[in-house]
């Protein structure tokens, strides 16, 4: 009966003893990588302060009743529960987004790398105007105008013009303010707007993926551009690749600016409500914010998700 | 063809032509906010109102810009103060930004320190939380550390961003790490091997970053925390004369373009350097 509990004793000794190696080899860490923390520690503080502290400042707030002049009132789930069993709204807020990230998101990724790749297979004199060209719709600010005059309802707008002198429609066409046309025409102007951050990030990425590879890669008997593509220029951008991901899927979810300004806030039967405008809605119209917080911690948990799937599919790239 | 002064796989002159025109029919679209902006800042009065709309200027003329710049004297603050408020947030805020991400982000890619991991995600993560909930908390502590109404209210939450340090730490691995270990031996501190050898050697990603936030912090308006007039950014200045509405739609184009091709100027200066280093020096073990 002795016996157990002895060697129990001894792996407890043994065990402390462990943890006290691991304390002291955890600050002889700390201190070796004394310089890196210093090299960290500007960026990490205001990072802290300015983005993370009122990331969970509204993290906490979502289970609170906040109208930005009382204090707040702690309500437990009741904001998420409200969400799920009694907006109805909130549930035709989160079919638009998903139905526009999983249109959107995988095309606008797919593009940016291809525009990305394309442009550099152009003479370097080219591709500094090429980007530019591509890159238009992200520079030149305020650029929905554009838009409104293509799906104008009156006869003037290109679109109702083009199609009447088809003689395809008979009377203009209410694109912006006809339920069924309404997202349809927010993923084109969405997709049209989508050549952004990682799109740069590919260009920049494809600069720097080492040239001798290539040189390798022909040695090797790779024979034309789109083997090259895939056996050298993706798995040496793999992280590129998972950068860009991220950021389209920022992109795809928090889709708001192009629906308000385009089919109106809020738009016809809320035919073009995202979860964004919907949090916008009660964030800075109604003075909820509690109840915005909680629809940005559901956004935040969709998007983690997401972003879970894919770089798990991203790491098979060109294996 | 060859580039780089490297011999290259073959490349189909029939494969290059259907790329060439793929990408002729789909930069006609994505050009043309660009080519309605530049046309409209030259229509007189009367082509702006022209209805039908057309896309091309046919007289064109520089009386928008005269417009402007009689606007611009008499304005109560002077306007090179507007012009030299948008230039230092947007300064101080890109370079800060751009070196102090890149610096946090070389230990990040590189270094094998316990926090590591945890330290990463988190930045990751912060960048899928929705910008409109954490603007209230953000006026909060911006209040709270007394920097409203200064330069500072824009410029360090601009250097806390997510985005440049995702980037950066993303470039930065692919660096081979034998580089960093020879400039090691050759008794480089961390310090030094980060201005030295990591940063030059991703050239391409910090021009890039610079790019992004350029044109994110020239297009800022300063928001809720500049409050006095004399801090007030250009952008604000100049939105303030386009609400003049009809009655100012000729200076406003001209506004338009102006807010326009200050970026994109930026943008093709960036870009050639992005091409250029890469042609000359790519980056070998």
């Amino acid at each position: 009966m002795e016996k157990p509990i002895i060697s129990s004793n001894k792996e407890v000794v043994f065990k402390t003893e462990k943890r006290k190696e691991n304390e002291c080899s955890l600050a002889d860490s700390i201190k070796k990588n004394k310089q890196s923390y210093f090299l960290m520690a500007p960026y990490f503080i205001l990072f802290f302060i300015f983005t993370l502290l009122p990331v969970i400042a509204s993290i906490v707030l979502s289970f609170t009743n906040f109208n930005m002049l009382e204090v707040p009132k702690f309500v437990g789930w009741n904001n998420y529960t409200r969400l799920f069993l009694e907006d109805d709204i909130f549930i035709t807020a989160i079919k638009n987004t998903l139905l526009f990230a999983v249109v959107t998101g995988p095309i606008s990724y797919i593009a940016c790398f291809l525009f990305a790749w394309i442009i550099n297979e152009f003479p370097r004199k080219l591709r500094a105007v090429l980007t530019l060209v591509f890159y238009a719709p992200s520079i030149s600010g305020n650029v929905f105008f554009i838009w409104r005059i293509i799906f104008s309802g009156d006869r003037y707008g290109f679109a109702n013009g083009f199609l009447m002198n088809l003689s395809l429609i008979m009377e203009p066409v209410q694109w912006l303010k006809t339920e069924e046309y309404i997202l349809p025409i927010l993923i084109i102007v969405q997709l049209w707007l989508s050549l952004g951050t990682g799109f740069l990030a590919f260009i920049a990425g494809i600069q720097t993926v080492n040239k001798t590879l290539y040189e390798a890669g022909a040695v090797d008997g790779i024979t034309n551009r789109w083997q090259e593509l895939w056996f050298i220029t993706l798995p040496s951008m793999k992280p590129q690749l998972l950068f860009g991901a991220v950021i389209q899927i920022t992109q795809a979810f928090a889709v708001s600016e192009i629906s308000i300004q385009l089919a109106g806030f809020p738009s016809v039967n809320y035919a073009g409500e995202t979860v964004v405008t919907h949090l916008i809605d009660f964030g800075t119209i109604r003075f909820e914010m509690g109840y915005a917080s909680a629809i940005a911690s559901i956004l935040f948990l969709l998007m983690v998700g997401t972003n879970k799937g894919i770089q798990r599919l991203l790491r098979r790239v060109g294996t | 063809m060859l580039r780089y002064g490297v011999k290259r796989v073959n490349r189909s002159t029939a494969g290059t032509m259907v790329l060439f025109i793929f990408l002729t029919i789909v930069g006609i679209f994505m050009a043309l906010p660009l080519v309605f902006i530049i046309n409209n800042a030259f229509k007189p009065l009367h082509e702006l109102f022209l209805f039908p709309p057309r896309i091309f200027v046919r007289n064109p003329t520089l009386d928008n810009f005269f417009d402007l710049f009689i606007l611009m004297s008499q304005s109560w603050v002077p306007f090179s103060r507007y012009i030299l408020n948008t230039v230092i947030i947007t300064f101080f805020g890109t370079l800060g930004h751009v070196i102090f991400a890149s610096a946090a982000a070389y230990p990040l890619a590189k270094h094998k320190m316990p926090g590591k991991k945890i330290l990463f995600s988190i930045v990751v993560l912060s960048l899928m939380f929705s910008h409109n909930v954490t603007a209230i908390p953000n006026y909060m502590i911006i209040s709270a550390l007394g920097i409203n109404n200064t330069y500072l209210a824009l410029i360090l939450p601009a250097c806390s961003y997510s985005l440049g340090l995702y980037l950066m730490k993303q470039f930065i691995e692919q660096i081979p790490d034998s580089i960093i270990e020879s400039a090691r031996i050759d008794g480089a501190n961390e310090f030094r091997i980060y201005w030295s050898i990591i940063m030059p050697n991703v050239k391409p990603a910090w021009l890039t970053l610079t790019i992004l936030m350029f044109q994110f912090l020239w297009g800022n308006n300063g928001s809720i925390f500049l409050r006095s007039e004399q801090l007030k950014p250009l952008n604000y200045a100049l939105n303030q004369i386009i609400q003049g509405g009809v009655a100012r739609a000729g200076v406003g184009s001209a506004v338009g373009f102006i807010l326009m091709i200050v970026p994109v100027v930026f943008f093709i200066i960036a870009q050639n350097n992005i091409l250029e280093t890469m042609s000359t020096s790519g980056m070998k073990e």
